[in-house]
């Protein structure tokens, strides 16, 4: 098949989940038991679908509630942005909707992208779409849920230490994080620059790689976006027997420690078997510096985001607490709008770069990121084709569930490597622990999207029903 | 402000975690990975802006143009003004 | 122990703020602008608005560039952008982008004079680095508020830092103005002092002659003109001694000039005490200039002020206060140039341009290239004199009516206004005849040897002819009736 009736497969397939069955479906969920709480916000104006063109003519997406759009609010799910709508719109929403396709809504998550739950969303949580009494995951919580609901076929995210992928494994989707600078950031709320970039969320590899591939490029108004050609993402079904002939699966030991939760393990030995089937090469690699991923990401990320969040001072946009000094404004703005894990991160943040520790934490945090980042590099030089590791050490876990901050971080070992070292990284549902979806992840070197994408695609089309079971 | 002791107690618990950076092996020419994409810059083109308008919709305090504050307390100049500040 | 007897010496260093001149802001395409309805030019860019981007613009790159490169400095093919973290409300992302531990330039230097013994007096240029300026704030438009307006906020800036190389406040005004020279020949910026587009901050301290140690520094931020910068910093000095010669200390601070009580006070901002935390700005890749871009830039550079003086001293023995008064402005170098080349003759251009020109601009309040007076007519009229044509007296009445018609030839004008001198012989003898009958004691003296009337008769001549007569031919033939 070729690349352009691939891509016009996977459109076809978006197109007949339209914006009224998008509408159908929202209704029917969020009139369940309680809701999921997926949505901050709706677009309810549906008549301007009709006279949209394009190859995704009328195809709804859901969107992250950090990525501007100028027809609903952009709150972050924060306090301080309440109701507020952005003046301009991002770029990878100017994109899907040069293709026709129309914002449904907006998504709740982790307020500014800080958490892994949904749960510290200034609106409330989002619940997981198959057990109300679980997270689905985060910060781009809501999206997931969207998806894994069947609302919306497709959605964005955004990622800075695993925010698309774990969610996505969580609620059983598919979720890719590109290589960093494939796609703009502008009007991406930032919350770690060196780390933030938009994700998708799909119910199959290939609707998720049709839209990667429309919103990727280069963007002039972002100066870290990749001035290369996006290469064909969508892959092809494949007919013969052993497809992933010659292929090298990557299997990084740090990425199964003793400790993993026995039904991921399970897991992951059967796609691994299935991956061999389909003629891959396992090998087992080491990637020492794992270890260390965790603290280096929880340096650099609260850093970026103590400076990034500067700008929410209650000056030129968003709430202003009642104050008669300009002091009164930040410090009153800021401790009401910023809920407590916000805070949390902008304090450690700010610690780590005061000019007399920013030795002992910045720079040291850089140096361990070089580090891994050159351990990744040469793993795929040495001929890797891909990574394939757990997504997350477990399952979705209970709301209220993780109540020590250092532990809801860790549930992020496996995903911040891919953001440190700016590679593409994905999860694919593989099947079910107890009900609960697991989700499987591969990595890949910089802007080898294509390849991650055909593994994983062929990993798909083997699990077939066996990876929602 | 009444959380502050508790938040505090939990940095310091979470950075103790960070200490095994401390042992980490050294990388030379460290980087972060926008030192990868190489340097685009943009022409001098003026393109129209019309965002005063916009803002009136999303400031919290607005008149004639300008983004109002409470009136910053500093010493009074020459002309009963404060001074400006300037970037050093 | 008192301290009075001893002698103290100021140690100066500035920092000095220059907007460049582009056309758009350095990080976003809003126009740069001074004096305009406020909030007119911003963007989600330069308003700070959440998910906006800063994108570098290449004509601030540039400049900057350029202005290192007339300072001397080394430009470094690396340079990092920074974020300077502080919370102002005229910054609207709460942080400034700078640059810090590698900024775009270093070690340059500004020669303010020479030395007694000649040799040139260097004060050399620490660093040079590239930021964005921040909005400006109005305090007394509205009762209980400040007023933002960011339409100067993302203007283009170098900050140019000088080592502690200055001991004096005259030095410090000398400094400043030939930085402004520079920059101005180098052609990066308005440099005008009253619009802002230069700032400048004085980092002063006091030791004793004769010590090599640094005391503690006050800075005295954001003068505005060359008094200010001598005046503050000699202000600050007796402060300082005083406070020293008392037995207390120099408080680390910042102080502002204030100019009608003629003394600087502590502003109350926490400057100075601030830990910006300063971090490399990861939405921006660093800066590479590559050794064919600086070479371009070099090349884009005229002939600069130092250069200048000593090729002006050199090929036209002009007298230094002559050439610091040509080199005021690089427009007026440019046009004595380009004089002395028509003319053939420095030494005259000069005293052309700075005598008759230079009053009729103070006068019209123009500058020199709105000067009426083309380079080649006023050559040409140099010519005319120079031949003899025309007397230096009618040389200059031309002028006037040259800058009235300056469409106009000047040898034409000069006919029509009668300015030519008369050299025929029959005309000029019939002059002389007429001044020895009307005066007939001083002509008989004369004729009987006394030389000395001569002078009186060639201007009884001159005035007999109006002014048209050829001295230089009046008083051959008067010669001759002696002889
Ligand atoms: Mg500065
Ligand atoms: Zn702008």
């Amino acid at each position: 098949m070729s690349g352009a009736s691939l891509r016009m497969e996977a459109a076809a397939g978006l197109r007949a989940h339209g914006i009224g069955a998008a509408m159908a479906r929202y209704d029917v969920v969020r009139g369940g038991a309680d809701g999921l709480h997926a949505f901050l916000s709706i677009e309810r104006a549906v008549d301007r679908v009709a006279d949209a063109e394009g190859s995704l003519a009328g195809v709804p997406f859901a969107v992250k509630d950090n990525i501007a759009t100028h027809v609903l609010p952009t709150t972050c799910a924060s306090r301080l942005l309440e109701g507020y709508v952005s003046p301009y719109e991002a770029t990878v929403v100017q994109r899907l909707r040069s293709h026709g396709a129309v914002v449904f809504g907006k998504t709740n998550m982790d307020e500014f992208g800080m958490g892994s739950s949904t749960e510290h969303s200034a609106f409330g949580p989002t619940y997981h779409p198959l057990d109300p009494t679980r997270v689905p995951g985060g910060s781009s919580g809501g999206s997931a849920a969207a998806v894994a609901s069947g609302i919306v076929r497709v959605a964005l995210g955004s990622e800075t230490g695993g925010s698309v992928r774990q969610p996505a494994a969580f609620c059983g989707v598919v979720g890719i994080k590109p290589t960093y600078g494939r796609v703009s950031r502008y009007g991406l709320v930032a919350y770690a620059s060196s780390l933030d970039q938009v994700g998708v969320f799909g119910t199959t590899v290939a609707e998720a790689a049709l839209m990667l591939e429309l919103i990727a490029g280069h963007d002039p108004r972002d100066a870290t976006s990749l001035a290369v050609e996006v290469p064909s993402m969508v892959p092809a079904t494949r007919t013969d027997t052993r497809p992933l002939q010659g292929i090298v699966v990557g299997r990084p030991r740090e990425y199964f420690p003793e400790t993993l939760d026995s039904r991921v393990q399970a897991t992951c030995d059967r796609a691994f078997d299935i991956l061999r089937e389909l003629g891959a090469e396992v090998r087992d690699v080491s990637l020492p510096s794992t270890s260390l991923a965790v603290p280096a990401y929880y340096i650099i990320a609260p850093a970026e985001a103590s400076s990034n969040l500067a700008r929410f001072d209650g000056v030129r946009f968003g709430r202003r607490a009642a104050a008669d000094s300009i002091q009164g404004v930040y410090e009153h703005s800021r401790s009401a709008g910023f809920g407590r894990e916000v805070q949390r991160r902008i304090l450690l943040g700010t610690y780590v770069l005061i000019a007399g520790y920013y030795d002992a934490y910045y720079r040291r945090a850089q140096e361990v990121r070089a580090a891994i980042t050159r351990e990744m590099l040469a793993c795929f030089a040495e001929g890797v084709d891909v990574l394939f590791t757990p997504t997350t050490p477990t399952p979705a876990f209970r709301i209220g569930e993780v109540t020590d901050p250092y532990t809801m971080y860790l549930a992020d070992v496996f995903t911040v490597t891919a953001n440190l070292a700016g590679i593409p990284a994905m999860s694919l549902p593989i099947g079910r622990a107890e009900g609960l979806p697991v989700g499987g992840q591969f990595m890949a070197a910089r802007c080898e999207e294509p390849r991650m994408l055909q593994v994983a695609a062929a990993l798909e089309q083997a699990l077939g029903a066996e990876a929602h079971r | 402000e009444a959380q502050l002791p508790a938040m505090a107690e939990e940095l310091t618990g979470i950075l103790r975690h960070m200490d095994v950076l401390r042992n980490a092996p050294r990388e030379a020419g460290a980087v972060n990975s926008v030192s990868i994409t190489p340097s685009v810059w943009r022409s001098d083109t003026i393109e129209p802006s019309d965002h005063a308008i916009a803002m009136e919709r999303v400031a919290p305090m607005m008149r004639e143009g300008f983004f109002l504050v409470p009136r910053l307390a500093t010493h009074e100049g020459p002309d009963g003004a404060p001074e400006p500040s300037v970037p050093s | 122990m008192s301290t009075a007897s001893i002698a103290w010496e100021m140690v100066i260093g500035l920092e000095v703020h220059c907007q460049l001149r582009t056309a758009t802001k350095i990080f976003c395409s809003c126009a740069t602008s001074f004096g305009e309805a406020p909030n007119q030019h911003v963007c989600p860019v330069c308003l700070g608005l959440p998910g906006a981007l800063p994108v570098l613009n290449a004509e601030a790159v540039t400049l900057a560039v350029r202005a290192s490169l007339a300072l001397g400095c080394t430009v470094h093919e690396t340079s990092i952008f920074a974020r300077k973290n502080y919370f102002y409300p005229d910054l609207p992302k709460g942080y400034q982008i700078s640059q810090f531990d590698q900024p775009l330039a270093t070690d340059g230097d500004v020669v303010i004079g020479r030395h007694p013994d000649g040799s040139p007096h260097r004060i050399r240029v620490h660093r040079v680095h590239v930021e964005e300026d921040a909005g400006k704030l109005v305090h007394d438009r509205f009762p209980d508020h400040s007023a933002i307006d960011l339409n100067r906020a993302g203007t283009p800036l170098v900050e140019i830092v000088s080592e502690p190389d200055l001991r004096s406040a005259a030095e410090a005004a000398r400094y400043a103005r030939r930085l402004k020279q520079i920059l101005e020949y180098a052609d990066v910026s308005d440099a005008n002092m009253e619009e802002g587009s230069l700032r400048v901050d004085v980092n002063l301290s006091i030791r004793p002659v004769g010590s090599t140690e640094l005391g503690t520094r006050t800075e005295i931020k954001n003068l505005n003109s060359f008094t200010a910068i001598e005046r503050a910093a000699e202000l600050e000095f007796v402060r300082q001694v005083a406070l020293r010669e008392r037995g207390d200390v120099v408080e680390q601070q910042t102080l502002l000039y204030d100019e009608r009580r003629q003394r600087v006070r502590p502003a109350r901002s926490k400057e100075g005490s601030h830990d910006y935390r300063y971090f490399p700005d990861p939405d921006l890749p660093p800066l590479r200039v590559d050794a064919a871009f600086l070479e371009a830039q070099r090349t884009m550079l005229c002939e600069l002020p130092e250069a200048r003086r000593a090729r002006l001293a050199e090929q036209y023995e002009l007298p230094e206060a002559d050439i610091e008064a040509l080199l005021a402005s690089r427009e007026l170098a440019d046009w004595f140039d380009a004089l002395a080349k028509a003319s053939g003759d420095g030494r005259r251009s000069a005293h052309w341009l700075l005598g008759s020109v230079l009053a009729s601009l103070n006068t019209s309040g123009q500058a020199i290239n709105a000067y009426p007076v083309s380079v080649s007519q006023l050559a040409a009229l140099m010519h005319l004199e120079a031949s003899g044509a025309i007397s230096n007296t009618a040389a200059r009445q031309l002028l006037l009516v040259m800058e009235r018609e300056p469409s106009q030839d000047p040898h034409g004008l000069a006919e029509r206004e009668g300015l030519l001198q008369v050299r025929d012989d029959t005309a000029l003898a019939q002059w002389i005849d007429d001044v020895l009958r009307e005066h007939p004691a001083e002509a008989a003296r004369f004729l009987a040897g006394e030389r000395k009337l001569q002078g009186v008769l060639i201007g009884l001549v001159m005035k007999k002819s109006g002014g048209s007569a050829d001295p230089k031919r009046v008083s051959q033939l008067l010669g001759a009736r002696v002889a």
